[in-house]
């Protein structure tokens, strides 16, 4: 069959069937929109984990003069119990892979810094942020080990762990991506179903071609592929809209109103998009193949 | 070139076989009426030579392969070597004299060059040049029987199967009909024409084969409709009285003596 015939029988199949078509583009967009939006908030988690495991720390606050803690019983840390934890510390490597000390007047001008336009700078003191050891670990998840170390020990006040509060963020990440992929499931559902539909409507509409066709020796290919190129068509179109709306919720919405509260390197973008867009067009052509073969194969008896 | 070997084909919902024990010959270049009552199996023979149907029992040989030994992706290869005919036409409304010719070349996947030479010289050989852009609303059935045929031969198939080309059409265009696939006959092609109309069996003269109930009741060579001893035979008197207010169709009429004799 002639890819130009192919063709003219697909636009006609398309323009004669156009109500159906219309709602295989646009549901298949719809669900698609769904998709890439749970895989976009899953890669979102993920450059977030990447980012924050990075400079994930667990910080071990020490005694000070105003620390109520029953384990500093009232008294600041000595620079013996500073030393032995510092030797402590070292000791744990490569689970620990750097310590620094951060002073009370340090942690005071890192607090300034980064609140500097906000009310709350002119409440604290130099000495109300007590001194810490910022530890970072090679592996964030075994926070446990040197929590453990710590707690309780001479001159400690606290040991707090960042990656608690991550992985609150992270829960709650997964969530939206999992209520975002089972829409997108019941959505990709949907457009099986209305392909097949659409399918079955497009080879009654055809029955008398079709009949010829059989008549006059057409090879099944040659009677199948206008109607799969048909339901391909639709669906990449689908795909490429859904493709388009996810790139404008990336750069319109997200990046615009997002990059403002948090470090920009931590954000996904439209290279996201792009990177996802070949798996949307690929998966939904193989939906659309398989689909109607399926259809075809069970309504039209070749 | 169309061998049916003991062939017998019984229908799923079927009480008695469509076919009974077939045997039959149709050579290469034959002309052949296939007569008989309705549901005597003469459409189920072009089906299963086309192998729209599987047989129950025996085999069907076509141009020489075994149809029961085909592969049914070879049915498509089989079914352009045969151009068929039907009493109602089956043309697409949506499309041209021209181009309905046209499809049957289109979805082969022949070039364009070949298609634009083959389907005038066809539309000329049924007798239609210069109608290739009229739809076929705006033909008469004469004519569009004619496009029909065109888009059987165009192809130039070796067997043209029609199964009761002239049930649609006045008796006068149903001669010109068998006319016009006497003369695709003469070019070599199998013909095979399953048919109702005594006065086209009658006129033509060719190799007649009579079914009744799925069996070969009669195979003769330059036949009649009506089996010749039985022509004269056939009283008035036997006609039921009620036919008589009606004068009845005579094909129906010629089927109720074919019946009765055999």
């Amino acid at each position: 069959m002639g890819v130009r015939f192919l063709l003219g029988d697909v636009w006609v199949g398309l323009r004669r069937n156009l109500s159906m078509a219309v709602s295989v583009v646009l549901v298949t967009m719809v669900s698609l929109y769904l998709l890439g939006l749970g895989l976009l908030a899953q890669r979102q988690a993920d450059a977030m984990k990447g980012y924050w495991y990075d400079r994930v720390q667990v910080s071990i606050f020490l005694c000070s003069n105003g620390t109520r803690q029953a384990n500093c019983g009232g008294m600041p840390v000595t620079e013996d119990q500073k030393a032995t934890i510092k030797a402590q510390l070292e000791e744990m490597k490569p689970l620990v892979k750097q310590v620094f000390f951060e002073s009370e007047q340090e942690a005071f001008d890192r607090f300034s810094e980064q609140f500097k336009n906000t009310p709350l700078v002119g409440n604290i003191k130099p000495g109300v942020i007590p001194s810490s050891y910022r530890v970072q670990l090679s592996d964030p998840t075994r926070y446990e080990v040197v929590a453990s170390a710590f707690q309780n020990a001479p001159g400690v006040a606290s040991v707090q762990d960042q990656e608690k509060v991550l992985k609150k963020f992270f829960t709650v990440i997964n969530y939206v991506t999992l209520f975002a992929v089972i829409v997108a499931a019941l959505m990709v559902l949907c457009a099986t179903l209305l392909m097949a539909t659409t399918i079955r409507q497009a080879a009654f509409t055809r029955r008398r071609e079709i009949g010829i066709m059989r008549l006059v020796g057409a090879s099944n290919f040659a009677i199948r592929t206008p109607f799969i190129v048909e339901v391909v068509v639709a669906a990449l179109a689908g795909a490429a809209l859904a493709v388009g709306m996810l790139w404008a919720t990336v750069h319109f919405i997200y990046a615009k109103y997002l990059t403002t509260i948090v470090l920009n390197e931590a954000l996904i973008s439209a290279t996201d998009v792009w990177a996802i867009a070949p798996y949307l067009a690929g998966g939904v052509v193989a939906l659309a193949v398989v689909t109607s073969t399926v259809t075809l194969w069970r309504y039209l008896r070749v | 070139m169309i061998r049916f070997e003991n062939v017998t084909k019984v229908y799923p919902r079927g009480t008695r076989p469509a076919l009974d024990d077939v045997s039959m010959e149709i050579e290469r270049g034959q002309f052949v009426f296939l007569v008989g009552p309705s549901g005597s199996g003469k459409s189920t023979v072009l089906r299963l030579v086309i192998r729209e149907e599987p047989t129950t029992s025996g085999s069907v040989l076509v141009a020489g392969h075994d149809l029961g030994l085909l592969a049914p992706r070879k049915v498509p290869r089989l079914r352009r070597q045969i151009g068929t005919v039907f009493q109602d036409f089956r043309l697409l409304p949506n499309k041209t004299v021209a181009q309905n010719v046209a499809f049957a070349l289109q979805v082969l996947g022949k070039p364009t060059k070949l298609i634009r030479t083959l389907v005038p010289e066809t539309l000329e050989l049924v007798g239609l040049e210069g109608k290739g852009r009229r739809m076929p609303h705006e033909l008469s059935g004469g004519e569009q029987q004619r496009v029909a045929i065109a888009r059987a031969v165009v192809n130039h198939p070796a067997v043209l199967l029609a199964d009761e080309p002239t049930g649609n059409l006045d008796p006068a265009t149903s001669l010109d009909i068998v006319r016009l696939l006497a003369r695709i006959n003469a070019t070599g092609t199998t013909v095979l024409m399953a048919t109702h109309d005594n006065v086209i069996v009658d006129e033509f003269r060719r190799r007649v084969i009579e079914l009744d109930n799925g069996k070969i009741v009669r195979d003769e060579a330059e036949g009649s409709y009506i089996p010749k001893e039985v022509v004269t035979p056939v009283p008035a008197p036997e006609l039921d009285p009620d036919d008589l207010w009606s004068p009845p169709d005579e094909t129906d009429w010629a089927d109720e003596v074919v019946r009765g004799e055999g």
